[in-house]
């Protein structure tokens, strides 16, 4: 772990004995499994996006993903009637296509992340609104699939199973990205890409992947989301999405111009985000001023971070010149 | 032609403390007008931060600068530039998206009327006399994305001058200058001194310094070490004080005879280049020196060769054997290195530990189960240390902490690690101190002599001639002569870079 994992933990435990102080019902079992059940759906997008901003580059169009894919998922099983493994298969399928398309555009015709994800933001949910002609997607009244259901909003020990596929994916890409071959080039790309590049690394495909890393991942949210919510409403579903992975990453350490990041660290962001939107709720601070206070606390967080890094090279040089005065 | 000012500037006794470095320890140096002082010292010696504590970017931890009989504890920008101490920065600081009237009133432009627009006729016509001054080419209206380095660095100076500069730091001014260029540059200097402006002049390259300073300052770990003054500025006695030791001759030979080539390249073209081809062999054991003026097209061939960049045609033998290379990853499984020119752009990533950057080209040799072992990354990295005598105690430390000298180490580290068949230096001690150079040859001669081929690109007219078995030199993406040791002649190297023919010897 590093030190800004640990800080964000204390942050996380000292907000939550706030809101636990003001209101004991934030720590009732089931506050605790609806929050932990919107922070696994949070968290598994948010690592893919970690992995993008890692490289350098950004994604701006996993909400609208999420709405497409959301719906195409409860089209196809509730109105086409495809095996739901099947189903689930297509929309990870799709989610590859998705990621390989953004990242070829990416590497190979040299655009930029943010134009390119940008576009992909407006064409998805275009396509979404296009097909469902703005009308809400649903599954039939009355149909039920118990392990599909089982699979996605089940609970085990009251741990919604959402939580659990995110720690699932947070431990097996802790792994890629801080044990393998691929992780390591990944964050050499991101840091100095013309170094990486001479060293052998084959940056494209690294960059690539982690598009396609991030596509599937909001794939699999898509899933998950669209079971969560039954029914997906086009126009609204998913929107500003990326925004809250992208804070997730950022508040968990990652910097935008790539090279530097832990999983960790964006699962604890992904939590502090989820804890913001649950003092919302629990101190009776009206939900309009729901964004107010994430900003607010992220933009707190961030100018604490740097502030506490001054003040250790701060530290660090009167050692030395304490050492220097010393005959 | 404005009148300057008199300056009488003294640094007394001057520290600057970082954590776990002593950047300067009591270091005192003084300027008066229409002087030229040479700062000269190893890289890591201390100009750089003393040069910014005059200007302005680094606080003292102790000491003082008296400016015109006034004490200071500090100064800060802005005192920096009423004091008239102005910079010509190794990294130029232009912007090539504008004009160059509009460069040298950046940040003071000219404005009129209520709105408060720009009167870029005004300033043109201010910058015109500014620019007669530095003797350039260039317009007040040229873009600055048409004009040379070297007339970039022209128009530094006339933007000091604009801010009635009384003191001109040059850092490395001639690092990437071509010979005419740097002439030119050594002739403004002396228009400066006779205008009555002080010119604070760093450089490595001491032929420039002998030739054109008043007095030398050489620093060493950050103290001052000595000052010579304009009769005793002697290559020699430079380096002496530098190093603080005489430094050997140059050349080693090599201690079998290379026969046999190693890496051959034929009908190369790159791209800049499309009608030349360059071919040229080098042999299993021996150190190549390729020369040229810059521009000639050697650091392209190079990465061209490497798969860095693109080519447009031409083969590439490897022990005999044709291999194809389209990318750095197939000429890194052909045996084939290269130690790029910018170390810090291409060569190692500054902010990854030093046992990441060594193991970065075959990370995959350091896995099991497609896990990355570190232990046995340190185990590597630690051996590279102890044999290239890279200076850290610890290879976790970044890159970013150490000496240019020992960041070469690391990038040669990366390679010697693995099994080099040939490998390409470019430019491989620019920015390099005395001492580390010397290590930098041995290590490149040891190379050879293990039966590796080297192939080394330098401007550096000592270095090339001091450390290479055999010379070719480049112009225009062609290969315009070959010298054997007993032809070596800096006018030799110099008539086949300009494209002149060699009589036969």
């Amino acid at each position: 772990m590093q030190k800004k994992d640990i800080g964000l933990g204390i942050l996380i435990i000292v907000v939550g004995a706030i809101v636990y102080m003001r209101n004991p019902l934030f720590l009732s079992p089931i506050n605790l499994g609806n929050t932990a059940n919107l922070i696994g759906l949070f968290g598994l997008f948010a690592i893919g996006q970690g992995f993008v901003i890692m490289t350098g580059g950004i994604d701006l169009s996993v909400g609208s993903v999420i709405a497409l894919l959301g719906v195409l998922f409860v089209d196809m099983v509730g109105k086409f009637g495809v095996p739901w493994p099947l189903a689930m298969a297509i929309i990870i399928g799709l989610g590859v296509l998705i990621g390989l398309a953004h990242g070829i555009l990416i590497t190979r015709f040299r655009l930029q992340p943010f134009v390119v994800t940008l576009c992909g933001l407006l064409i998805y949910r275009g396509i979404a609104r296009g097909y469902t002609a703005e009308s809400t997607a649903g599954f039939p009244f009355g149909s039920s699939y118990p392990q599909l259901e089982w699979l996605t909003i089940g609970r085990s020990f009251g741990v919604p199973h959402s939580f659990l596929a995110m720690l699932i994916v947070a431990a097996v890409m802790w792994v890629v990205l801080h044990h393998t071959v691929f992780g390591r080039h990944l964050c050499a790309v991101g840091k100095n890409e013309e170094a990486a590049r001479f060293s052998g690394i084959n940056t494209r495909f690294v960059t690539v992947m982690a598009y396609v890393i991030c596509a599937v991942l909001a794939s699999i949210a898509a899933i998950y989301f669209a079971m969560f919510t039954k029914s997906v409403q086009p126009s609204s579903h998913g929107n500003f999405y990326e925004l809250y992975a992208i804070a997730a990453a950022v508040l968990g350490g990652c910097s935008l111009r790539g090279g530097e990041g832990s999983v960790i660290g964006i699962v604890l962001g992904a939590v502090l985000l989820q804890e913001l939107q649950n003092l919302v709720n629990l101190l009776g601070i009206p939900s309009s001023l729901n964004f107010a206070v994430m900003g607010a606390v992220i933009l707190l967080g961030v100018l604490a971070d740097q502030q506490f890094a001054s003040y250790r090279t701060r530290k660090n040089t009167e050692r030395a010149l304490g050492l220097l005065q010393k005959p | 032609m404005s009148a300057v000012h008199g300056l009488d500037l003294r640094l007394e006794g001057v520290t600057k403390v970082y954590p776990g470095v002593v950047a300067l320890n009591d270091v005192s140096l003084q300027i008066q007008a229409g002087e030229v002082v040479g700062l000269l010292g190893e890289n890591g010696a201390g100009k750089s931060t003393l040069m910014k504590i005059l200007g302005g970017l680094i606080t003292p931890t102790s000491g003082k600068i008296i400016l015109d009989g006034q004490q200071y504890d500090a100064f800060d920008v802005k005192q920096s530039q009423q004091a008239g101490i102005a910079f010509v920065h190794q990294e130029l600081n232009v912007f090539d998206n504008m004009d160059v009237s509009a460069n040298i009133f950046l940040g003071r432009e000219v404005v009129r009327g209520p709105l408060r627009l720009t009167d870029r006729k005004a300033m043109n016509k201010m910058a015109e006399p500014l620019i007669e001054r530095v003797g350039a080419p260039f317009k007040p209206e040229t873009p600055v994305s048409t004009l040379s380095l070297a007339e970039r660095q022209l128009l530094e100076i006339a933007k000091a001058l604009a801010m009635n500069a009384r003191l001109v730091i040059m850092d490395e001014p001639t690092s990437s200058l071509t010979l005419s260029e740097t002439n030119m540059l050594l002739k403004v200097i002396a228009d400066l001194k006779a205008q009555g402006i002080a010119v604070v002049y760093i450089s490595h390259r001491l032929s420039e310094v002998e030739e054109c300073v008043d007095r030398a300052v050489v620093l060493r770990d950050g103290r001052n070490v000595g000052e010579l003054e304009r009769d005793a500025v002697t290559h020699d006695a430079m380096i002496r004080m530098m190093i603080g030791r005489e430094l050997k001759a140059l050349y080693t030979p090599p201690s079998v005879p290379a026969t046999k080539p190693i890496l051959s390249v034929k009908n190369f073209a790159i791209k800049s280049k499309p009608d030349r081809t360059a071919g040229f062999d080098v042999m299993a054991g021996e150190i190549l020196g390729v020369a040229g003026l810059i521009g000639a097209g050697r650091t392209e061939l190079a990465e061209a060769i490497f798969g860095a960049s693109d080519k447009l045609g031409g083969e590439i033998l490897i022990d005999g054997r044709k291999v194809e290379i389209n990318s750095p990853a197939d000429a890194i499984a052909a045996g084939l290195y290269l130690v790029p020119e910018d170390r810090k752009r291409a060569g190692l990533i500054l902010e990854f530990p030093i046992l990441e950057n060594v193991t970065m080209a075959n990370l995959q040799a350091f896995t099991s189960c497609g896990l990355v072992s570190r232990k046995r990354q340190i185990a590597v990295a630690e051996a590279q240390r102890t044999t290239l005598a890279i200076k850290t105690h610890d290879v976790r430390r970044v890159a970013n902490e150490m000496s240019g000298g020992n960041q070469q180490k690391v990038v040669l580290a990366k390679w010697l690690s693995m099994d080099p068949k040939v490998i390409i230096f470019d430019e491989p001690t620019r920015g390099i101190d005395v001492g580390a150079k010397a290590e930098i040859y041995g290590l490149m001669r040891s190379l050879a002599d293990r039966g590796v081929g080297v192939m080394m690109i330098s401007s550096d007219m000592e270095e090339v001639i001091g450390v290479s078995d055999r010379i070719v030199v480049m112009k225009d993406g062609l290969i315009t002569g070959e010298l054997p040791r007993f032809r070596f002649s800096e006018s030799n190297v110099l008539n086949l870079a300009v494209g002149k023919v060699l009589e036969e010897a």
